[in-house]
C-alpha cells in the first residue's frame, strides 16, 4: 500500500512547533543548579518526538540535529552530565535552529547550514567521547539503519498500557501488531482488567492493555517508533530479554480473546517493576495524575481556520435572516398571531446562543502569545545587563484569534521598551533602594465587552523633562503645565524617542506610534500611566471580536450608515444657538466645547441630506482622542452587525471600516471615523450631488433614464 | 443561457456566453460566469465613477456592480426588471457587471476566432481576444478578466488612482 507522506507534513510542522516550544518554556523555568527530573523528561521527550517525526518524514538534517541535541539531553537526563547554565543556552539555541530548519521545510525559507553545524559539533562536544553515538539506538531514524546490531535478534518483552481514553483516538491495533509481526516472531498477550462491578463499568473507557513478546533483529527505538502514532512514550515500556526469560513467557493468547486477570501477580505497569536497567531509552515512569495535564488536545480537534470563518460567516447570514423574519413578524397583530411571536422569540434565543457558541471558537488563550515573552525577556535582558522578573497574569484570557495574531507586534514593542527604558540597572536599582530584580507584569483580563492587556514594570518611569525637552526640539506644542496624562500622549508621535542612544533593542523613536496604530487597527485604545521612579503602566484596551461590532444605525439622505458604538460619545438636537458658522464650516457649543460639525452627506456627496445643523441630529464621535460632530438626519437603531470586507470583491471604500448587510437585506457601510475625519480634512470630498443623479435615476427605476 | 447542459464537449472548442451592449454582440468565456440574475437593490458608495452602480448583497457576499452600458456611453441605460447582471468569478473576486442583454451559449472552435481589428469597438482593443464568427454573426470576444482588472474600471486597490476617478 503506497501512502502520500506528504499529506502528514502540515502535521508534523504543527506538531513540531508545539513541541519546540514547550521544549523552549520548560529550558526557560529550569534552573540549572537543580533541575527537575520530570522537566528534563519532558525536554527529551519533545527533542525525541521531533527527531522521530523528522527521520520518519524524511526530513535527515533535522534528524540529525535534533539526534544529536537529544544525545546530549539524554546524558543530563541521567546524571551522567550536570546541567549547566552554558547548556541551556544551547539548548535553546539548538531550538532556534530546528525552528529555523522547520520553517525552511515548510516556507522554502533560508537555513543557515554553517550555524546547523556548528551547533551540532558543539553538542556532540558537550556529550563527550563518552558517549558512543552509533550504540545510540536513536541514530537508526538519523542514519537510515545502518546499525550493526540490526544482524543479531534479540528478544524484547513490550508492554502497552494505553490510557483510559485509548478508543476515543479511533486507533486500530491491528496493523500495529501486523507491523511488529513483520519484524520477527511475535507472541501477543492480552489483559483485560476487570471492573469493580457493573455499575462502575464506562464502556467508553479502554480496560485492554498488551503484553507482547517479540523476537527480531531490531533495536527498541525501532519498536517504539512502531507505537509513534499510536502511543506515546510513557505507555510503552519496552525489555530486553534474557534467553532464559523468553522460555517462561506467558503463553500466547490473540488479541481480542478473553483473558481476563489472567496475571494478577504482574506489577502494574508504570510503576517501576523489572529490570530496566538495559533499556536505556525507557522513559521514567509518570504519576497517572500528569496524563491529563500533558494531553489537553485529546479531547480537541485541529480544524482549518478557513471552516471556522465559514462556520462564522454562515453564522452571520443567519443572525440577518433573522433580524429580517423578526422585521417581518412585527406586522402581525400579537394578539392573533401569538404563536408565531413566541416562536420569534425562541429563534431570536436561540440564534443568540448559537452565535455567541460559534463565535467562542475563534477564540485563543492569550497566553499563545504570552508565552513567547519568556525567552524575549530572559535573551534582552542577558543583552542589556539586567535582572528581570517577568510577570505573566491571566494568560487564559480568551480573544479572537485574528486579534492575538496582530497583537504580537505591538506588544513585544511594549515589552521591549519596558526592558529597555523603563527597567534600570542592578546597580542603579540598588543605588534607588530597589531590590536589583526588575518585575515586568504583563496582565490581560477581561472587562465588559473589552479585553485590557497591561504591560506594567517598576523601573524608572516616564521622564517628564526628558519628553518636554525632547517635544520642544522637535517643535511640538508642549509646556510645562500639561497634565501627566496629556505630555504622555506625545510619545505616541512618530520618530519620537528619548531614548539617549540607539541600540538594536530600541531608541530609533519607531516604536510607540507604530504600536498605537497597530493597536487603533483593531479598534483599540492605548493608555499609559506612569510615576517617576515607581514603573509605568501602559494599558491596551481591545474589543472581544473583529467579527462583530456592535453599532448604531444612521440615516443621511437616502442612504443609512452604521456608525459604531464605541467611538460614540452622545448625540443630540442642537439648538439655533448653540451653532456657530466659520466660514464654510459650523461648529456646535457642547458645553463650553466648540465642536467641529462633519457633514456626512457632504463627504459622500449624499444629496437629500439635511444641511442645516438646527433641523438635524449631530452625533459627537471621538476620533483618535478629538471629538468631532457628525451630522447625520435621523438616529435608527442599535445593533449587532457582522463585518462584511468590501475589499474581497472591490477595493477600500475611503472613510469606511467595511461594511454589513441590514435586516432588509441591503447594505450599510461602516464608518471608520478616524479616517472619515482625515477624509474631510484633506478635502476630498464627493462633488455635491455626486449620488443624487444616480439616486434619481434608481428611484424611477428605469422611468427616468440617465443620460451621460 | 438555459441551453447550458445541452452544450457539445467538442475538440478544443471553448464555450462563450454572448451578450448585447448596444448594437454589438460580446462574448465572454462562460466558465468565468457564476450566474445571471436581475438588478435590484443595489447600495451606491461615494466618490466612484458613474460607471460603478454600488454594491449588490448576494446571499451574503457584498459585490460591486458596473454598469458597462454607462462605460461603453450608451444612451439611455434603463433599469426596470429585464436589467440582467452577469455575476462573474474573476481573479478569485466576485463581480456583477449591467448588460443589456444575455443572449446564448455558444461553442467556438479555434478557427472561427479572428485576431481582432485594430481599431476600438466601444472598448480598446487590449481587451478584445478575437473576433468570433458564428451563424453568419459577429462576436466581440472579451478578456473579461483584464477588462475588469484594468485600472480603467477602478474595481481593485492599487491599479488604480481613485481620486482620478472624480474629473470622470
Amino acid at each position: 500500500m503506497e501512502i502520500d507522506i506528504s499529506q502528514f507534513f502540515p502535521l508534523f510542522f504543527e506538531e513540531s512547533a508545539e513541541h519546540l516550544a514547550d521544549m523552549e518554556s520548560i529550558l526557560l523555568s529550569i534552573d540549572p543548579s537543580s533541575p527537575d527530573e520530570e522537566e528534563l523528561n519532558a525536554v527529551f521527550r519533545a527533542a525525541h518526538s521531533i527527531k522521530g517525526g523528522a527521520g520518519t518524514f524524511g526530513f535527515p538534517d533535522m534528524a540529525v540535529l535534533t539526534h544529536a541535541l537529544e544525545s546530549l539531553l539524554d546524558r543530563v537526563r541521567h546524571r551522567d552530565l550536570a546541567l549547566s547554565a552554558p547548556m541551556v543556552e544551547l539548548f535553546l539555541e539548538a531550538g532556534d535552529a530546528i525552528r529555523m530548519q522547520l520553517a525552511g521545510h515548510r516556507d522554502g525559507t533560508e537555513v543557515d547550514q554553517a550555524k546547523v553545524e556548528a551547533l551540532c559539533q558543539r553538542l556532540q562536544a558537550m556529550v563527550g567521547p563518552a558517549a558512543p553515538l552509533a550504540s545510540s539506538p536513536a541514530s537508526a531514524a538519523a542514519e537510515e539503519g545502518a546499525s550493526p546490531e540490526q544482524s543479531a535478534p534479540r528478544s524484547y518483552r513490550i508492554e502497552f498500557v494505553p490510557p483510559d481514553n485509548f478508543f476515543n483516538r479511533m486507533v486500530r491495533m491491528e496493523p500495529i501488531f501486523d507491523e511488529l509481526a513483520d519484524m520477527g516472531e511475535l507472541l501477543n498477550h492480552a489483559r483485560i482488567e476487570a471492573p469493580d462491578s457493573f455499575e462502575q463499568y464506562d464502556y467508553e473507557r479502554c480496560l485492554v492493555s498488551w503484553e507482547l513478546q517479540l523476537t527480531a533483529p531490531v533495536t527498541p527505538d525501532e519498536i517504539r517508533d512502531v507505537f509513534m502514532f499510536v502511543a506515546d512514550d510513557d505507555e510503552v515500556s519496552i525489555e530486553t530479554l534474557n534467553a532464559d526469560d523468553a522460555g517462561n513467557a506467558p503463553e500466547p493468547v490473540k488479541p481480542g480473546e478473553k483473558a481476563a486477570c489472567l496475571l494478577p501477580a504482574e506489577p502494574p505497569i508504570g510503576a517501576g517493576g523489572g529490570p530496566r536497567a538495559s533499556s536505556p531509552r525507557e522513559p521514567a515512569a509518570t504519576p497517572p495524575g500528569r496524563k491529563c495535564q500533558d494531553h489537553p488536545e485529546a479531547s480537541s480537534i485541529r480544524v482549518g481556520t478557513s471552516k471556522v470563518d465559514q462556520l462564522i460567516n454562515q453564522m452571520g447570514e443567519l443572525v440577518i435572516l433573522q433580524a429580517m423574519l423578526a422585521q417581518t413578524a412585527q406586522q402581525f397583530d400579537p394578539l392573533l398571531h401569538q404563536d408565531l411571536h413566541h416562536g420569534m422569540q425562541l429563534l431570536q434565543r436561540s440564534t443568540r446562543d448559537l452565535q455567541e457558541s460559534v463565535m467562542s471558537i475563534r477564540m485563543m488563550p492569550i497566553s499563545f502569545i504570552f508565552n513567547r515573552f519568556p525567552r524575549l525577556v530572559h535573551d534582552l535582558a542577558a543583552k542589556l545587563g539586567k535582572q528581570v522578573e517577568l510577570k505573566l497574569v491571566g494568560e487564559q484570557t480568551e480573544l479572537d484569534k485574528g486579534l492575538i495574531e496582530k497583537l504580537a507586534d505591538p506588544l513585544t514593542h511594549l515589552v521591549r521598551n519596558s526592558l529597555d527604558h523603563g527597567i534600570e540597572s542592578p546597580q542603579q536599582r540598588v543605588a534607588f533602594g530597589k531590590p536589583p530584580v526588575g518585575t515586568v507584569t504583563l496582565c490581560a483580563a477581561q472587562t465588559g465587552g473589552r479585553i485590557v492587556i497591561e504591560v506594567a514594570d517598576d523601573g524608572a518611569g516616564l521622564n517628564r523633562a526628558a519628553i518636554l525637552a525632547k517635544a520642544a526640539e522637535k517643535g511640538m506644542a508642549a509646556s510645562e503645565e500639561m497634565a501627566d496624562e496629556e505630555l504622555w500622549q506625545l510619545i505616541f508621535a512618530p520618530g519620537f524617542s528619548t531614548a539617549h542612544q540607539v541600540t538594536d533593542v530600541s531608541g530609533r523613536g519607531v516604536g510607540m506610534d507604530v504600536v498605537m496604530r497597530n493597536v487603533q487597527a483593531m479598534g483599540g485604545r492605548v493608555s499609559i500611566s506612569s510615576q517617576a521612579g515607581a514603573g509605568s503602566r501602559v494599558l491596551v484596551s481591545l474589543p472581544l471580536t473583529l467579527a462583530i461590532l456592535d453599532g448604531l444605525s444612521v440615516r443621511v439622505g437616502g442612504e443609512t450608515f452604521i456608525v459604531p458604538l464605541n467611538s460614540i460619545v452622545e448625540s443630540l438636537q442642537p439648538k439655533p444657538g448653540e451653532i456657530n458658522r466659520v466660514g464654510d464650516h459650523s461648529t456646535v457649543q457642547v458645553r463650553g466645547a466648540y465642536l467641529p460639525i462633519l457633514p456626512i452627506g457632504a463627504v459622500f456627496g449624499i444629496a437629500g441630506a439635511l444641511q442645516r445643523p438646527e433641523e438635524a441630529v449631530v452625533m459627537i464621535v471621538d476620533a483618535d482622542g478629538e471629538q468631532v460632530a457628525l451630522l447625520v438626519d435621523e438616529l435608527l437603531t442599535q445593533h449587532q452587525v457582522v463585518i462584511k470586507s468590501l475589499e474581497k470583491n472591490y477595493r477600500k471604500v475611503e472613510g469606511t471600516a467595511g461594511a454589513t448587510i441590514l435586516g432588509d437585506g441591503g447594505i450599510a457601510l461602516i464608518l471608520d471615523v478616524v479616517d472619515l475625519v482625515q477624509l474631510w480634512r484633506q478635502g476630498r470630498v464627493a462633488p455635491p450631488g455626486a449620488v443624487e443623479t444616480r439616486t434619481q435615476a434608481d428611484a424611477a427605476n428605469g422611468g427616468e433614464p440617465w443620460k451621460i | 443561457m438555459e441551453d447550458m447542459t445541452g452544450r457539445a464537449a467538442r475538440n478544443s472548442a471553448s464555450e462563450y456566453l454572448t451578450f448585447t451592449l448596444g448594437k454589438e454582440e460580446y462574448g465572454m468565456e462562460i466558465l468565468k460566469v457564476q450566474e445571471i440574475r436581475g438588478y435590484h437593490a443595489v447600495t451606491r458608495i461615494a466618490n466612484t465613477p458613474p460607471f460603478v452602480k454600488g454594491v449588490m448583497n448576494l446571499r451574503g457576499v457584498i459585490v460591486p456592480v458596473v454598469d458597462m452600458r454607462i462605460k461603453f456611453s450608451l444612451p439611455d441605460p434603463l433599469y426596470d426588471e429585464f436589467t440582467v447582471v452577469i455575476i462573474m468569478n474573476v481573479l478569485g473576486r466576485v463581480i456583477g457587471m449591467v448588460v443589456d442583454g444575455v443572449s446564448d451559449v455558444v461553442s467556438l472552435l479555434p478557427e472561427q476566432i479572428k485576431p481582432p481589428p485594430q481599431f476600438g469597438a466601444g472598448l480598446g482593443t487590449e481587451y478584445i481576444v478575437g473576433i468570433g464568427a458564428c451563424n453568419e454573426q459577429m462576436l466581440i470576444l472579451v478578456d473579461i478578466e483584464r477588462l475588469m482588472s484594468s485600472a480603467d474600471m477602478q474595481l481593485m486597490d492599487g491599479v488604480g488612482d481613485s481620486r482620478q476617478s472624480l474629473a470622470a
